[in-house]
């Protein structure tokens, strides 16, 4: 399933003293089983621009279309929409209401119709994929659980509808490190079974790590769109407008600055430590040699 | 984005109407309505337009500002309008139509009222416009004082007031993400019969009410860490001092006070 | 005497029919005008400890000292939290009023301050952490990073000695990240003493002791170079370096020759660059 922007605009409290364009003319085509990481700073248009994909705004102009169709027009299925795009947002925790934790996770399947003899078997499944033990679970509320209990259980929620698009609003937000890795890994393995993943996020490291390719959103407007290596190595535009790049990334650069080799496409940690190795190693080797 | 939008209708500024002290304001604001309603002649009326248009001007706030604090009201204006214009009983017949009948005394009856309510509601606008919240609940606080001597909780009550005002843009926003989140899990709000929408409500309400519980919570403890144990002891940053411009302000409006009771 | 005594204290939450042991056998002083952060994964008992220090939460056995007073002894409780200030994590839910100026003044207010010093204490504290151009604004206008600075200055104006940060970053954006820190150096720099509960290894580096919390005790206690050194300590109390440090470890596992344990960035390229 493809997404589409064409063009895109978002204007917030059109003829007031407020008005403000939060998204400006954004065009962008997401293929079936991408991942994308989404970065800017705050205020830069991110959040909007995902609400407008899973047509939780209306788009001023343009057009938001999903395997070719325009999810404005009359003929839409909202219901298929709501499907196939699943979205955690910000604190997913915050949006948790039901008097269980099954029925909270079940309340994304009802919702959208999913056959009555099916959705057990989702929230089960939905479950397991978050690391929630089914049966010591389900009966709980989900106000008795811990912080990250709770962050699990409503990404349960959005997973039960199987949605084959998935948005996040930093996921990882407020988790410590245990939490952030398990979902970091989590998120993975969806999008290595087909799940497209659109993610926004602060963290550049994880990005480096995960993403196939980054767009940048800087003034409503976008301003990169490319693989993470291509885009963390401008690394002087992206200090302009307030981003970092990853740690990875700036180490490397900074031994490039040295004179040391370190290549350009270097932004994970393995390959970091492959390159000093070789670094290192060939002085040893020349030291060897000289002796 | 709908925090930008302030809360409340304060229009800053640093002219004497806003420098009056919020004690002498709110007083005076109940004065000119008793003034506004003693006031029965055309001339009375006029002098009353005169001060409030005086009080504007003073206050160099917007005008479109003070209109605007009309608009909701328009429907009801309207609607006493018509009200007294078409059922007034007795008086010099104007004309009639089918069961409507419009009298001489009908028609000044309805002008009458319609212009008291806009006055009413300008004066009002005019205190909520030249007046911080907080000015305002302090002032509320300060003149309930009395009521502390039969044990109403006058200071809790300002303390209440103040925080439901900060945290009213707060849970707007909150609203506005819920709503977002349940949408996209296939909640609908806008759709179905009443009671459908109704039942539609509990994905929203229970988070929200959720959400000010913890936030009471978490709000309890930065307050308690931050020393406040009630209104005892307590000293203010921002002390309320009645000044000559103050004083001016009373006579003015006794002036007028005087003037109405002599039969204008 | 060291400014925050803390002698081996318990404590335990009690629920309708459980009790979950929160704390168990916490020791730590730290003198005037130290930097501590404390570190651990959530649950781990840390943001438990900081509430012992103002005396929000006080310990079911052991005694915790501020300044010499005992945090038991309820005369004494609001000069504790006058000495030991709070900061906490949502910038939203600890800010009062509704314009800037006074919130800022709620503490000193209820403190009984008078009015012309309330003033000038609100002014100075603003100017402290960069934000007096706010004053007359309201809160739900500012960044959380603004937000933040204003919960800091709403603390200063009690004029405390310590005060304690329970992970006031956690809800921020890498800039309103940057903001808090560099006002918490800063504060730092000008003799307060200062508490910082944080699952950010990044801003443990940035301490003069780093305390690792594991199950509500204390596993480690050193300075930042002596804490991430030991991979295992971190390891076990759930937590992962940050990648330049674990990079020093891969390195050191590889059998490259580097020094000690780099805090920064730079460090570690300039042993690199040594080697190569």
């Amino acid at each position: 399933m493809s997404i589409e922007l064409d063009n895109l605009t978002y204007t917030y409290m059109p003829g007031t003293p407020f008005e403000a364009k939060a998204v400006d003319g954004v065009s962008l085509k997401i293929e079936d089983g991408e991942f994308l990481g989404v970065i800017g700073h705050t205020g830069s248009g991110k959040t909007t621009m995902i609400a407008l994909m899973a047509g939780l705004l209306k788009p001023t102009s343009g057009r938001v279309l999903i395997d070719g169709k325009d999810i404005a027009e009359k003929g839409f299925d909202r219901k298929e929409l709501r499907r196939s795009v699943g979205v955690v947002f910000q604190y997913p925790e915050h949006q948790l209401f039901e008097e269980t934790v099954y029925k909270d996770i079940a309340f994304g399947p009802i919702k959208t119709g999913v056959p009555e003899d099916d959705i057990e078997r989702r929230v089960r499944d939905a479950m397991a994929l978050m690391e929630l033990d089914y049966d010591g679970v389900k009966d709980l509320s989900p106000f008795e659980l811990s912080g990250g209990q709770k962050r699990r259980v409503a990404i349960a929620g959005v997973l039960a509808v199987r949605p084959r698009v998935l948005i996040l609003d930093e996921p990882v937000a407020g988790l410590d490190p245990k939490g952030r890795a398990h979902l970091m890994n989590l998120i993975t393995h969806l999008n290595a079974e087909g799940v497209t993943i659109i993610m926004i996020t602060h963290s550049m490291d994880d990005l480096a790590e995960y993403a196939r390719r980054v767009v940048v959103l800087n003034g409503a407007k976008l301003v990169m769109d490319d693989t993470p290596q291509r885009v963390f190595v401008r690394e002087n535009e992206l200090k302009q407008i307030g981003l970092d790049i990853p740690e990875v990334a700036d180490i490397a650069s900074r031994l490039r600055k040295k004179g040391r080799k370190v290549d350009e496409s270097v932004i994970r940690l393995d390959e970091l430590e492959k390159a000093v190795l070789r670094l290192v190693r060939a002085k040893a080797g020349n030291e060897a040699f000289n002796d | 984005m709908i925090k930008n939008v302030s809360f409340g209708q304060y229009f800053p500024g640093n002219s004497v109407i806003h420098r009056l002290d919020p004690r002498m304001k709110l007083v005076l604001v109940i004065a000119v309505i008793v003034l506004i309603f003693m006031m029965d002649t055309f001339i009375g009326n006029l002098v009353v337009f005169g001060f409030i248009v005086f009080v504007v001007i003073l206050s160099r706030v917007n005008v479109r500002f003070v209109l605007r604090g009309l608009k909701p009201l328009w429907f009801i204006i309207l609607l006493t309008f018509v009200l007294n214009t078409f059922f007034y009983s007795g008086g010099r017949e104007l004309f009639s139509w089918w069961i409507f009948r419009v009298s001489e005394e009908g028609l000044t009856s309805a002008v009458r009222l319609a212009v008291r309510l806009i006055y009413l509601i300008t004066a009002t606008t005019m205190l909520t416009l030249t007046t911080s919240p907080i000015a305002l609940t302090d002032g509320i606080e300060s003149l309930m004082k009395p009521l502390k001597a039969v044990r109403f909780p006058v200071h809790e009550l300002a303390m209440m007031m103040t925080i439901a005002m900060r945290f009213i843009p707060t849970l707007i926003e909150e609203t506005d993400k819920i709503m977002k989140a349940q949408t996209a899990r296939g909640a609908e709000f806008d759709s179905g019969s009443v009671f459908k929408r109704a039942a539609g409500m509990v994905p929203l309400l229970v988070p929200l009410f959720v959400s000010a519980f913890r936030r009471a919570d978490e709000l309890a403890f930065a307050m308690e860490s931050r020393c406040y144990h009630g209104g005892e002891g307590r000293t203010r940053m921002k002390v309320m001092h009645m000044h000559w411009r103050d004083g001016a302000a009373a006579a003015v409006v006794a002036g007028l006070i005087v003037f109405a009771a002599f039969g204008y | 005497m060291a400014i925050v005594e803390v002698n081996d204290i318990s404590y335990s939450y009690t629920g309708e029919m459980s009790v979950t042991p929160a704390l168990s056998g916490v020791s730590l002083s730290v003198e005037k005008g130290a930097f501590v952060a404390v570190i651990g994964h959530n649950g781990s008992g840390k943001s438990t400890f900081a509430r012992h220090i103002n005396a929000l939460f006080l310990p079911v056995s052991g005694k915790v000292l501020i300044n010499g007073m005992d945090t038991q002894d309820e005369a004494k409780v609001w000069d504790i939290r006058k000495c030991a200030g709070m900061v906490f994590q949502n910038p939203d839910n600890q800010l009062v009023a509704t314009i800037v100026e006074e919130d800022v003044a709620f503490g000193p207010e209820n403190i009984g301050v008078p009015s012309e010093e309330i003033r000038a204490r609100v002014d100075e504290a603003l100017q402290q952490v960069n934000m007096i151009e706010f004053k007359e604004r309201a809160p739900h206008m500012l960044s959380g990073g603004q937000k933040q600075r204003v919960a800091i200055a709403g603390v200063l104006a009690m004029r405390p000695d310590i005060i304690v940060f329970d992970e006031p970053t956690a809800m921020l954006d890498p800039e309103g990240r940057a903001e808090v820190l560099e006002t918490i150096r800063k504060l730092n720099g000008e003799g307060k003493t200062i508490l910082l509960i944080t699952h950010y290894m990044e801003e443990a580096l940035l301490a003069d002791t780093v305390v690792v919390m594991t199950g509500g005790r204390i596993t480690k206690t050193g300075t930042p170079r002596e804490v991430f050194a030991d991979e295992q300590a971190l390891k076990d109390a759930g937590l992962s370096a940050p990648p330049h440090i674990e990079l020093y470890h891969r390195l050191k596992a590889k059998g490259v020759e580097l020094g000690e344990c780099p805090l920064t960035i730079e460090e570690l390229v300039e042993e690199i660059c040594r080697l190569s």
